[in-house]
């Protein structure tokens, strides 16, 4: 475990030498990679979640199952309007359809998003970024430990310096949730709708229980993913906004340098 | 310059070279084995192109999932559509006797076959899923004809590319590649359930394509074009681009 006792020294080292130095020498908070890769990941994110949205008006209800149409029984309906006359909402308008470019822009963005993903776990394995700065340390794998942190952020405390330049054990816990399981799923419940992916591998969609119970995992997930995003600006605000986002842009972290 | 930003340069540089010419070749490979769709130009290109290219080599022998009997769905879903015209209403009126489906475009035997005609035809049984791009799916038992067949009888030139296929509504129309045309599991239905297909479902006939999304299965099916480009068809349903249709050509997703 030295190797990464001394990546939880280091981090302070840098921040206090962080006063005195130009910002343009502190080493940075996030490789370059996890920056670029980052930021590709959010833009798809809103085309995804955009065209998304726009798609599921045309039929804002969901089943479980293989089949489902307005002839049967839906497993809950969204109480809002739809882009198409075929769906009874009880609303007395039907909204405008914007599925053309919606899907041509989901599957696009859904194409650049998987290879930049792919980029990034492949990457993030070679270089350690997963064991260094993902997975919780051994100190850090106790209910204490993580009792401790909830409390903190029930209390909505701004975090000390040293986490500008470390993720705290709920972080890491819940990005590696997102990164390795809500991803992965909603990329395979995706998968899961296409007729033509199933057609060569069935499994995709006869492990999920069908094709409308694909599709309704994929609304959740979508939902899990945009509360994740939610919490995560929340928590950008929290920790202070400039500092974040200058670590996430170009590099550097240092949170004494806020309020300049 | 230093020896190193020097090294750094070339190797860049010679990647940059790699990259391109490699692109180049993919590009060309891609061209030859029929990987790029119609709609491959415009924002949207890449994306349409990444899907078509990598499905047509993942799916080019495989089957859409059919199910048992039990898994069809009661009652069968009609979905909405534009008012039928008057050339319909009178061939409705005859009791399709006179329907006809035109099969012409880059074939030995251009012909035109009656629904009797394509009904003497071996007849092919499917339960498979129509999947809506709007959200909504339902399954049914389909009873046609495989398009290859009809495809075999008037004799298809090497050259073909795509089948365009147009409803009796002019501006309804849509094409597939060979390979889809030519699947085993690409119908002209002209039955379903076991009964006559509803008009509500595209009766008297309409084509199946159990591997694409169910706005490919065109209904009320009067003329197939054998054709080696998709120029010149002017606007449709779902024209080859993004610009003049309103929906991706390939809808395998």
């Amino acid at each position: 475990m030295a190797s990464l006792e001394s990546v939880r020294v280091a981090p302070g080292a840098s921040v206090s030498s962080a006063s005195a130095v130009p910002a343009t020498t502190v080493t940075s908070r996030h490789s370059a990679l996890v920056r670029v890769t980052h930021w590709i990941t959010t833009l798809c994110f809103f085309a995804l979640l955009v065209s998304g949205i726009e798609i599921l008006i045309s039929h804002p209800r969901f089943y479980w199952g293989e089949t489902g149409n307005v002839l049967t029984t839906p497993l809950f309906k969204l109480p809002i309007p739809a882009s198409r006359n075929l769906v009874p909402t009880g609303y007395g308008y039907v909204l405008p359809d914007q599925n053309g470019w919606s899907r041509y822009l989901h599957f696009q963005a859904a194409w650049v998003v998987i290879l930049t993903g792919l980029l990034y776990i492949i990457s993030g394995f070679f270089t350690g970024h997963f064991q260094k700065n993902l997975l919780p340390s051994e100190t850090d794998r106790s209910w204490r430990a993580f009792s401790t942190v909830i409390a903190k952020h029930l209390r909505f405390a701004r975090p000390s310096q040293a986490e500008a330049w470390s993720y705290n054990v709920l972080q890491r816990l819940t990005y590696l949730f997102v990164i390795f399981v809500l991803f992965p799923l909603v990329i395979w419940t995706g998968l899961a709708m296409s007729p033509a992916f199933v057609s060569a591998v069935p499994a995709t969609v006869n492990l999920l229980g069908g094709q409308q119970s694909a599709r309704t995992i994929h609304f959740f997930v979508s939902v899990l993913l945009v509360l994740f995003l939610l919490v995560h600006v929340v928590m950008i605000f929290v920790a202070g906004f400039r500092s974040r986002m200058r670590a996430m842009i170009t590099g550097p972290a240092g949170s004494d340098m806020e309020r300049t | 310059m230093s020896d190193l930003s020097r090294r750094k340069l070339i190797i860049s540089g010679l990647a940059a070279t790699a990259g391109v010419g490699g692109l180049g070749v993919a590009a060309r490979m891609a061209q030859k084995y029929g990987l790029i769709p119609p709609d491959h130009g415009g924002l949207y290109g890449p994306g349409e192109t990444l899907t078509y290219a990598s499905q047509r080599v993942l799916t080019r022998h495989s089957l859409a999932r059919e199910f048992p009997q039990s898994k069809i769905s009661h009652p069968p879903l009609t979905n909405e559509m534009p008012p039928l015209n008057d050339a319909y209403k009178r061939l409705q009126a005859g009791g399709f006797a006179d329907w006809r489906v035109l099969v012409d475009g880059i074939v030995d035997r251009p012909a035109a076959f009656s629904l009797a005609q394509l009904k003497s035809y071996p007849s092919r049984k499917q339960t498979t899923m129509l999947q809506c791009e709007e959200g909504w799916s339902y399954i049914a038992e389909w009873i046609g004809v495989p398009l290859s067949h009809v495809l075999d009888a008037v004799g298809v030139r090497p050259q073909a590319r795509y089948v365009v296929y147009f409803s009796i509504d002019r501006d309804w129309w849509d094409s597939i590649d060979m390979a889809d045309a030519l699947h085993p599991q690409t119908f002209l239905a002209y039955g379903m359930n076991g009964n006559e297909l509803p008009v509500g479902n595209g009766g008297p006939l309409r084509i199946r394509l159990p591997r694409q999304l169910g706005y490919k299965s065109i209904k009320f099916i009067t003329h197939l074009k054998v054709t080696d480009s998709l120029k010149g068809f002017g606007k449709g349903s779902a024209a080859a681009s993004a610009e003049d249709g309103s929906y991706a050509w390939y809808a395998g997703i």
